[in-house]
C-alpha cells in the first residue's frame, strides 16, 4: 500500500486503457451480484487470479499481505448467513464468501496497474465526463499524504494539550471526532486557496479545455472488455448448465 | 444562519464548490483509512457480527451529507461520496473494489434524501432526511451482498438499525459538524458561513 | 509578446461580508505597466487583499467594494486571463503530481492544442531555472522548487501581471533565495508588471521601483527610494545564560524512522536542554528537526537511542519513568510544553478563554486558578479582547501568541516551540522574543525549532544545525 499518489509502476496491465478496465469491472459486477451461487464466482475469481501477475503482483505472499482483511471478512459473510438462514448449506456459505472476493479483486486490480491522473485523462476523453469536476477531484487527491501526516500530527497534539484517552473507547472516540473538526477545517481553508489558485491560472475560465497528455482507445482495449464479456457470459452458462444459477431476484 | 437557499444557488458550481467538496470526499477517505488501520482490523471480521456492522455504517455516511449541507448543490453528495470511497480504495480498504459503488450508491442515497426538500432545505430536519435516505441506500447494498440470506424479519431489524445509526452520525453528527465549522471561519465562501460578525 | 498591465485605485475600500470592519480604505494607487511595486504593511493591513481584489480573485458576493480598480481601464475580473499568481503556500497552488503536467495546466485551461503545450511547458521550467524534468514527482520537491515550479505554470500563460503574495515566507533562506532569483529574471525584460506583497520589505528592495504601505487605519503612503525598514530586532539586546546547570531534557543518539520510508526522518542526533539555556534547532526543511521536536515533547518514542528526563523533571510521574514519550498526556503538560507549527493542530475547544484553560485544569488545577491564570496570559499577549472569540478565526499571528501562551498555562520547564515567531509582524515579532527570554531568565529550558536567524541571533545559546543530507552538524 502506497501512502503516496505517485504514479503506477507500468505494469503490463497499464497498457489498457483505464475506461476499458472500468467496463470489464461493471461487467464482472453486475455478472456476480446477480447471482448468489458457487459455481460463477469460483470461475470468474480464477481468471482474476491469472490476471494478478500482470497487474505487477507476482508473489501469493504480496496478495495475502494487500488482501488479508478481504479474505476475512468474506470467510465472515460466509459464516454468518449460513448460521442465520435455515435452508442454506455451507456451499452457499462458500459461494457468498467467493463472491465476496471476486467482486473486490479487480477494483485491486485497477488500483495496482492505474494512476490516477490517466484515468482522468480516460474519462475526460472517452466518456466526457466534466473536465473541471475530474481535474477538480485529482487536485484533492494531490492532497492525500499531506493529509495523512496532518491527520497525525493533530492526533499527537492531544497530548500535548494534556488530553488522552487512556483506556476508555468514549473517550477515544470523542477525540477522534475532535480530531477530524480540525482536519477538515485545515482541508477546507487549503481547498479554498487552492480553488483561488486555480482559477488564476484560467479553470473558472469557461474556454473548452484541452489536455496536454491524451488518451487513446486501441484494438487490446477493445479486446479486453470482449474477453472481460466472454468470460462473464461463459461462468454463467456453466452455471446454468450445472443448475446451480441462482438469480437473486427469484426466490430467497 | 440561513437554513434555506435562494434558486441562484442551484445553477453553476464555481471552483471552490468542486474543490472543497473534492477535500471534503478526499479528507474523508483519509479518516477512513486511518479508522481502518487503528480500529478496523476488526472490521471485516464485524460483518460476522451483522448488528455492530450496522451501527458503525453510519460513519461512511457522513461525507455525503455534509458536503450537501455545506455546498448546497445538487451532485454534491454524491461527488463527495464517490471520491470518500475512492481514496479509501486507493489507500487499500479492506472491502476492496466494491466499496466505490457502495460510495456511488450511498452518495446518490443522500441525493434522494436533499431531492425531497428540493435541494431548499438544509437545517437539520434535512440533515436527518438525507441521512436516513443515504441510510436505506448502504442497506439495500449491504443486504444484496453481505447478507442475501437474511429473512424478511431480519432485514427489517438490520434496516431501522443502520438507519438508525446514520440518522445519528451523519445527520446530527453531520450537522453539528458543519454549524462547527461555519464558526470556524473555514466556511466563509459558502452560504452557510456567510454572517456579518 | 504580453503586454504588460496597468492597475489604477481611486478612493479603493473593500469590505468582507462576514466582517463589520473596512478591511481597505481610501486606497489611491496608480501602477503603470513594467512597473515593480512593493506594497507593505503590519499583518491584518490588509494587503493581501488588495492584491487579491486587483486579481479580480475575491468571490463577489462575498465582498462589498467602494471606490475605483480597474486593471487596463476594465474590472479586474475581465484581466483574469492575464494574470499569473503565486502565493505562500505551494501545496495550496500546486495541481497535478508531476512538474510538467502542473506547468501545462495553465495552458490547458486556456485551450492551447496539445501540439504546443510541451514545448511551452518546457521553455517555462528552464525560464525559472527549474532544476529537474518534466517528470519530477510534485511532493518530492523542496519548498523553494516548488515556488519555481508554480511560477513557471503562472509565466506559461505570458501574463500581464505579476501578483506576489508573501511567496517566500513558508521556506529556508535557501529556498527563499531561490524563488527572489527566479523572480528578477521573470520580470526582468519588463513585460510584465510586477505586484508584490510582503510584510518584510528588506530582500525585496533591490528587485523593486517603488515601496508603497497601507496603513491600518486607511491609505496608502509611498515610501521614498532611500528608504529602509527598521530592522525588527533594534534595540533588543538580552543577557546571553551563563547557566550551566543540569540538563532536564537530553537525546542520547536519538533517531527516528516512518515505518514505510527508506531514508530516517531523523539521524541518531545527541542534545541536551538546560535549565535557563536557549538551544536553537536550524536546518533546512527536510532535515529532521521537527522530527526531533516531537521525540523531545514525549509525543513519538525515538527509534534508536534514547530521549531521558532528569530525575527533577521526572518527580512525581507515576512509576518514575523517565522516558517522556511514556508519561500520561497530564504528567506531560505540566512538564514538557509544546507549540506546533501550525497552531490550529494544537486548538480543542471554541472560545481562547476555554482554550487557556484547558490545560492547567487537565493537570489538576482548580478552575477558578485556571481561569485567573488564563486571563494574566490573554493580557501579557494582548489578546483579552478576542477571549470570547473562536480561535480558528484568529489570524495566523493571533494563533501562533495563543498556542505560546496555552504552552505556558501549565508552567512546564521545558518548552520546544516549533517556528514560534513565523508569521509575526515586527510589533508582535518582539513581544515573543521579549516573552522567550523572560522564560528563559525564570529558568525553564528553551529549545526553538526555527529558520529566523534573528531570532537565532538574539536569544540562542547553543545551536544545532542539522543539515540537509540529515547528518549532524557541528555548532
Amino acid at each position: 500500500m502506497s501512502l503516496v499518489l505517485r504514479p503506477a509502476a507500468q505494469v503490463r496491465l497499464s497498457a489498457i486503457n483505464p475506461v476499458a478496465q472500468l467496463v470489464a469491472l461493471g461487467i464482472v459486477s453486475v455478472t456476480l451480484l446477480t447471482t448468489l451461487d458457487i459455481v460463477t464466482p469460483t470461475l470468474v475469481l480464477l481468471i482474476e487470479l491469472a490476471m494478478l501477475p500482470a497487474a505487477g503482483i507476482r508473489s501469493p505472499i504480496e496478495l495475502f499481505r494487500r488482501t488479508w482483511p478481504l479474505l476475512l471478512g468474506a470467510t465472515m459473510v460466509g459464516v454468518v448467513n449460513v448460521l442465520i438462514s435455515e435452508d442454506a448449506g455451507p456451499l452457499v456459505g462458500l459461494g457468498l464468501a467467493l463472491r465476496v472476493i471476486s467482486l473486490a479483486l479487480p477494483g485491486v486490480l485497477l488500483v495496482a496497474s492505474t494512476d490516477p491522473v490517466r484515468m482522468a485523462d480516460a474519462l475526460t476523453t472517452h466518456w466526457r465526463v466534466s473536465t473541471r469536476f475530474a481535474y477538480g477531484a485529482l487536485a484533492g487527491l494531490r492532497l492525500i499524504p499531506l493529509l495523512i501526516t496532518e491527520f497525525a500530527t493533530i492526533r499527537l497534539a492531544r497530548r500535548t494539550r494534556g488530553v488522552d484517552a487512556g483506556r476508555n473507547p468514549f473517550a477515544a472516540a470523542r477525540l477522534f471526532a475532535g480530531a477530524i473538526f480540525t482536519l477538515l477545517v485545515g482541508a477546507i481553508r487549503r481547498g479554498s486557496r487552492l480553488a483561488t489558485a486555480m482559477d488564476a491560472r484560467g479553470f473558472d475560465s469557461g474556454i473548452v479545455r484541452t489536455n496536454a497528455r491524451g488518451s487513446v482507445l486501441r484494438q487490446r482495449d477493445w479486446l479486453y472488455i470482449a474477453a472481460a464479456l466472454a468470460v462473464c457470459v461463459a461462468a454463467t452458462a456453466a452455471s446454468i448448465a450445472a443448475g446451480t444459477w441462482a438469480p437473486i431476484f427469484v426466490g430467497g | 444562519m440561513p437554513s434555506t437557499t435562494t434558486g441562484v444557488q442551484l445553477t453553476r458550481w464555481r471552483t471552490v464548490d468542486i474543490v472543497v467538496t473534492a477535500i471534503l470526499g478526499v479528507a474523508f477517505g483519509v479518516v477512513f483509512w486511518a479508522w481502518n488501520l487503528f480500529y478496523g482490523v476488526a472490521q471485516p471480521a464485524l460483518t460476522f457480527i451483522p448488528a455492530a456492522f450496522a451501527v458503525l455504517n453510519g460513519v461512511f455516511l457522513m461525507p455525503g451529507v455534509i458536503a450537501g449541507l455545506v455546498i448546497r448543490k445538487p451532485g454534491a453528495a454524491l461527488f463527495a461520496s464517490t471520491l470518500a470511497a475512492t481514496v479509501s480504495l486507493l489507500l487499500g480498504s479492506p472491502f476492496g473494489g466494491i466499496i466505490v459503488v457502495y460510495g456511488l450508491v450511498q452518495g446518490l442515497g443522500a441525493e434522494i434524501g436533499f431531492a425531497l426538500t428540493r435541494y431548499r432545505r438544509f437545517g437539520l430536519g434535512a440533515a436527518l432526511l438525507a441521512a436516513a435516505t443515504a441510510g436505506l441506500s448502504t442497506t439495500i447494498m449491504d443486504l444484496s451482498l453481505y447478507y442475501p440470506e437474511f429473512s424478511t424479519g431480519d432485514r427489517v431489524a438490520y434496516g431501522a438499525l443502520t438507519v438508525l445509526s446514520s440518522a445519528l452520525l451523519a445527520g446530527v453528527g453531520g450537522w453539528l459538524l458543519v454549524r462547527a465549522l461555519a464558526a470556524s471561519g473555514a466556511l466563509s465562501s459558502f452560504p452557510v458561513g456567510q454572517r456579518r460578525v | 509578446m504580453p503586454t504588460p498591465g496597468r492597475v489604477v485605485a481611486r478612493g479603493f475600500g473593500l469590505r468582507y461580508a462576514t466582517r463589520q470592519a473596512w478591511a481597505l480604505s481610501a486606497l489611491d494607487l496608480v501602477v503603470e505597466p513594467g512597473e515593480r511595486v512593493l506594497v507593505t504593511g503590519s499583518s491584518g493591513s490588509g494587503k493581501s487583499t488588495l492584491l487579491y481584489a486587483v486579481g479580480g480573485l475575491l468571490d463577489s458576493d462575498a465582498v462589498e467594494l467602494t471606490g475605483e480598480l480597474t486593471v487596463d481601464g476594465a474590472a479586474p475580473r475581465a484581466a483574469r486571463d492575464r494574470l499569473g499568481l503565486l502565493a505562500q503556500d505551494p501545496d495550496s497552488q500546486l495541481v497535478m503530481t508531476l512538474a510538467g503536467d502542473d506547468v501545462a495546466f495553465g495552458l490547458e485551461n486556456a485551450g492551447v492544442p496539445p501540439v504546443e503545450i510541451w514545448p511551452r511547458v518546457d521553455a517555462a521550467l528552464d525560464h525559472v531555472g527549474f532544476g529537474y524534468g518534466r517528470d519530477r514527482q510534485t511532493h518530492e520537491l523542496s519548498g523553494g522548487e516548488q515556488q519555481r515550479l508554480v511560477l513557471a505554470g503562472a509565466l506559461v500563460r505570458e501574463p500581464g501581471l505579476l501578483l506576489l503574495d508573501e511567496p517566500t515566507s513558508q521556506l529556508d533562506p535557501a529556498g527563499a533565495a531561490l524563488v527572489r532569483a527566479a523572480v528578477g529574471h521573470a520580470v526582468a525584460d519588463r513585460s510584465v508588471t510586477l505586484l508584490l506583497v510582503d510584510h518584510d520589505a528588506t530582500p525585496w528592495l533591490p528587485l523593486v521601483d517603488r515601496v508603497v504601505e497601507i496603513l491600518p487605519g486607511g491609505g496608502l503612503v509611498e515610501h521614498p527610494r532611500s528608504w529602509r525598514p527598521v530592522s525588527r530586532a533594534t534595540g533588543l539586546t538580552f543577557a546571553r545564560s551563563d547557566g550551566s546547570g543540569s540538563a532536564l531534557l537530553s537525546t542520547a543518539g536519538a533517531g527516528f524512522g516512518y515505518p514505510r520510508s527508506v531514508a530516517p526522518a531523523l539521524v541518531p542526533t545527541s542534545v541536551d536542554l538546560v535549565g535557563g539555556r536557549t538551544t536553537a534547532v536550524t536546518g533546512p526543511n527536510g532535515s529532521g528537526k521537527s522530527t526531533l521536536g516531537l521525540l523531545l515533547a514525549g509525543l513519538r518514542a525515538p527509534g534508536v537511542g534514547t530521549v531521558r528526563a532528569s530525575a527533577a523533571l521526572a518527580s512525581g510521574v507515576r512509576r518514575g519513568r523517565c522516558a517522556p514519550s511514556r508519561w500520561s498526556a497530564a504528567e506531560l503538560v505540566t512538564r514538557i510544553g509544546t507549540v506546533f507549527q501550525n497552531p490550529e493542530h494544537q486548538f480543542l475547544t471554541q472560545r481562547l478563554g476555554d482554550e487557556l484553560a484547558l490545560g492547567p485544569l487537565r493537570s489538576g488545577v482548580l478552575a477558578g486558578r485556571a481561569r485567573e491564570v488564563a486571563f494574566g496570559l490573554l493580557e501579557r499577549l494582548g489578546l483579552t479582547a478576542y477571549a470570547e472569540a473562536n480561535p480558528f478565526t484568529l489570524s495566523g499571528g493571533q494563533q501562533r501568541r495563543l498556542s505560546v501562551a496555552t504552552a505556558l498555562a501549565t508552567s512546564p520547564q521545558v518548552l520546544v516551540l516549533d517556528e514560534p515567531t513565523f508569521g509575526q509582524d515586527a510589533g508582535t515579532w518582539r513581544e515573543v522574543v521579549r516573552l522567550l527570554a523572560e522564560l528563559r531568565t525564570a529558568g525553564r529550558a528553551l529549545c526553538l525549532i526555527t529558520h529566523d536567524r534573528d531570532l537565532v541571533n538574539l536569544l540562542a545559546d547553543d545551536e544545532l544545525a542539522l543539515g540537509a543530507d540529515r547528518t549532524e552538524v557541528p555548532a
